[in-house]
């Protein structure tokens, strides 16, 4: 009985003990500590697991060097040896689930295994290698790449402008509802020319912009990333965010329309708008594309579609976020300074210029690639 | 010590079939191939766990906002804003910390979250401090990606709405004087959407995460415990009475791997009452009369000569998986 553990045990090393030799032998640096140690182990897995451990350690050391964040403090030999070491590490929990059934051996390989995986394989470029990827193309070709959706988006901004203009036409009532009457504010329905032209000029005196613009950055990147957020309940809220939002627009363009002031009220706009307006668009957009890649999926799963558009809109996202603050500089700061309605249309529209070549005509880097 | 899916109570004495399919930890298991060809094994973040994080950040993130706050007004109130009679340039400075307060307060919210998940580690302080870190979602077949940095700003853009929305609905409707009552209750339905989300899928992902295409993860902790086989008792030789183990065929094939590793845990975990025990219910099955107070050389001895019989049967591709594998 007793001999016969034994007698297998003493097969199994004559049987194979050769292959497991030049194995290591392959596998394992020369380390002379190591072996010693080996040779003391009574398992066969364990003499293979002492041979490696010290290679095993020092790749861990590195990765949790480069966690850390402190990659600069390692040597150039350990960054060159990284490679390798993931390699044979991975070789070895491959051979090591074959051959052992240590569990802590095992745990440890699967550990290491994951992290020195995320850090192998991570983020593929620092925040340089990102930020020249985004500004380089990596924006503008996101944004064509939602050119439906923008679309749709386009479409529902134009009508929510036109439907609250019929509402306020139909019955100046609306226009409370549209616009909830805010202390201070003297646009509303019956005010005379002279009001209203004094809250579109002459205000170059003013102080306090700079906190106006931050607050309105705040507010406005708020509702655009809601715009944005809501989107993957199949797009049916950003839809609505941006006809109620428009149609916010559509009622003041009849309120000044009434005066006589619509030219003066599109140039007062325009300074910011074509910025701040596209870059709601754009969020929009970025919403319904995410709702219409979860209704519509296609051939691929809805969570894959999912998350390819989320990814997408995000760099949209990152984008439409930049734009609200040069919206917001231009409206606290450029609107209120420039008291004319034309340089001020001249501005819009030289903004909106830039934005269009900047997003349709720009191949950049991208292409290149 | 991470819990296993073995781990239980008194896991060597109560286990019937199928108990480990049944346990939590185990269905929180998934698993990743890489570009090398490795299946990675990943386990799933607990949804309680992911909650601690949070509120972890959430209470740094606060203490962060509400000491900005007060060095602000303190330096306010040092240029003397009080003064009624203040001249522009101490209003100018006024402004200034207007503006630096606002666009912190923005940028806390949102870039807290992004700046560390997009770090090596993938994790803010809370995450980190509980041992989970997000990662990308594996495509349909399996295969590894990336995590990118539009994943990350993706699933953050998301916590903003998640998160925040219900505060400022609050704030919006004490600002307006309008019913507080109404715009809690819904702040209150708006957050339980987006919290109970998490438990109506599989990998416990919010909404973020699916957008993204992320998930969480638990962080491995790196420890390398000894091997077991080295010294005397690996070698049935008993430092204590000078004995030697050595068990026959038919004593070692009632056990399986499951009962392998159990053995294992009970030999690093090192409790003498757990090893007495565990040492008497093996006597019992191999029909040894043992004294006491040798435990850990025979369980040692019994360990070593165990998985040396398993391992050299995995050679020839005969696995037995516990003891009620029949092979």
């Amino acid at each position: 009985m007793s001999t016969s553990a034994f007698g297998r045990l003493g097969i199994g090393r004559l049987g194979i003990g050769g292959l497991g030799e030049t194995l290591g032998g392959l596998f394992s640096r020369k380390q002379g500590a190591a072996i010693a140690a080996a040779e003391a182990a009574a398992l066969r897995s364990d003499r293979f697991r002492l041979e490696r451990e010290g290679d095993w350690r020092r790749l861990e050391h590195i990765v949790s060097r480069i966690e850390a964040g402190r990659i600069g403090g390692l040597s150039d030999e350990d960054l060159v040896a990284l490679p390798a070491l993931y390699r044979m590490m991975v070789s070895s929990l491959s051979v090591a689930r074959e051959t052992t059934l240590d569990a802590a051996t095992l745990g440890y390989l699967e550990g290491l295994a994951q992290r020195a995986w995320f850090v192998v394989h991570g983020p593929e470029l620092g925040f340089r290698g990102w930020f020249l990827r985004f500004f380089g193309g990596g924006w503008s070709a996101a944004v064509r790449a939602m050119g439906p959706d923008i679309l749709i988006a386009l479409t529902v901004m134009i009508a929510g402008t036109v439907i609250g203009w019929l509402l306020v036409a139909g019955n100046p009532d609306w226009f409370y509802t549209l616009m909830p009457p805010q202390a201070g504010d003297t646009r509303l329905p019956g005010a005379s020319r002279a009001v209203l032209h004094a809250t579109l000029f002459g205000k170059t005196a003013q102080t306090g912009l700079s906190v106006f613009a931050a607050q309105l950055f705040s507010n406005n990147a708020g509702v655009s990333i809601l715009c944005f957020a809501l989107g993957f309940a199949f797009g049916v809220p950003p839809i609505l965010l941006l006809v109620h939002n428009t149609g916010q627009l559509g009622a003041l363009l009849w309120l000044y329309h009434g005066q006589g002031l619509t030219l003066d009220l599109i140039g007062w706009l325009s300074v910011h708008g074509t910025t701040e307006l596209f870059a709601i668009l754009l969020a929009g957009g970025a919403g319904i594309h995410i709702g219409r890649a979860m209704a519509f999926p296609g051939t691929r799963a809805i969570l894959d579609a999912a998350a390819e558009a989320g990814r997408r809109a995000a760099t949209v996202m990152t984008g439409v976020v930049l734009m609200l603050v040069v919206a917001a500089l231009l409206e606290g700061f450029a609107r209120q300074l420039i008291d004319a309605t034309v340089p001020r249309l001249a501005l819009g529209l030289a903004m909106l210029g830039w934005w269009l070549t900047y997003f349709f005509a720009y191949r950049g880097l991208v292409g290149k690639r | 010590m991470a819990p296993r899916p073995w781990q239980s109570q008194r896991p060597w004495q109560k286990r019937k079939l199928g108990d480990r399919r049944g346990l939590p930890a185990n269905r929180r298991r998934r698993e990743i191939l890489t570009a090398e060809g490795l299946r990675l094994p990943l386990t799933i973040a607990s949804r309680g766990t992911r909650a601690a994080a949070l509120m972890i950040d959430l209470v740094a993130l606060i203490m962060g906002m509400t000491m900005t706050t007060m060095v602000l007004s303190w330096i306010a109130r040092g240029v003397g804003i009080d003064d009624p009679h203040a001249n522009a340039t101490v209003k100018a400075v006024y402004e200034t910390l207007v503006v630096i307060w606002i666009i912190t307060m923005f940028l806390a919210r949102n870039v807290w979250f992004l700046w560390f998940e997009l770090g090596p580690r993938g994790a803010t302080p809370g995450k980190r401090m509980t041992g989970i870190r997000i990662a990308a979602r594996p495509g349909r077949d399996g295969a590894a990606t990336r995590l990118s940095a539009e994943a990350v700003i993706a699933r953050n853009l998301l916590r903003d709405v998640e998160l925040f929305m219900p505060v400022i609905f609050i704030a919006g409707a004490l600002r307006a004087g309008s019913d507080t009552t109404l715009a809690g209750w819904a702040s209150l339905v708006w957050f339980a959407i987006f919290a109970l989300f998490p438990f109506f899928n599989r990998d416990a992902l919010r909404c973020g995460d699916i957008i993204a295409g992320t998930w969480v993860v638990e962080a491995p902790r790196g420890r390398l415990d000894s091997a077991l086989s080295l010294g005397d008792g690996a070698q049935g030789i008993s430092t204590v009475t000078g004995a030697h183990y050595r068990f026959g065929d038919a004593d070692l094939a009632i056990y399986g791997e499951y009962e392998l590793q159990v053995l294992e845990r009970v030999l690093r975990d090192d409790r003498p009452n757990v090893m007495a025990e565990v040492a008497e219910t093996i006597c019992g099955k191999i029909g040894w009369t043992n004294g006491t107070g040798d435990e850990r050389a025979f369980l040692e001895a019994y360990y070593t000569q165990l998985r040396a019989r398993l391992e050299t049967g995995m050679r020839f591709g005969k696995r037995k998986a516990d003891k009620f594998d029949g092979t």
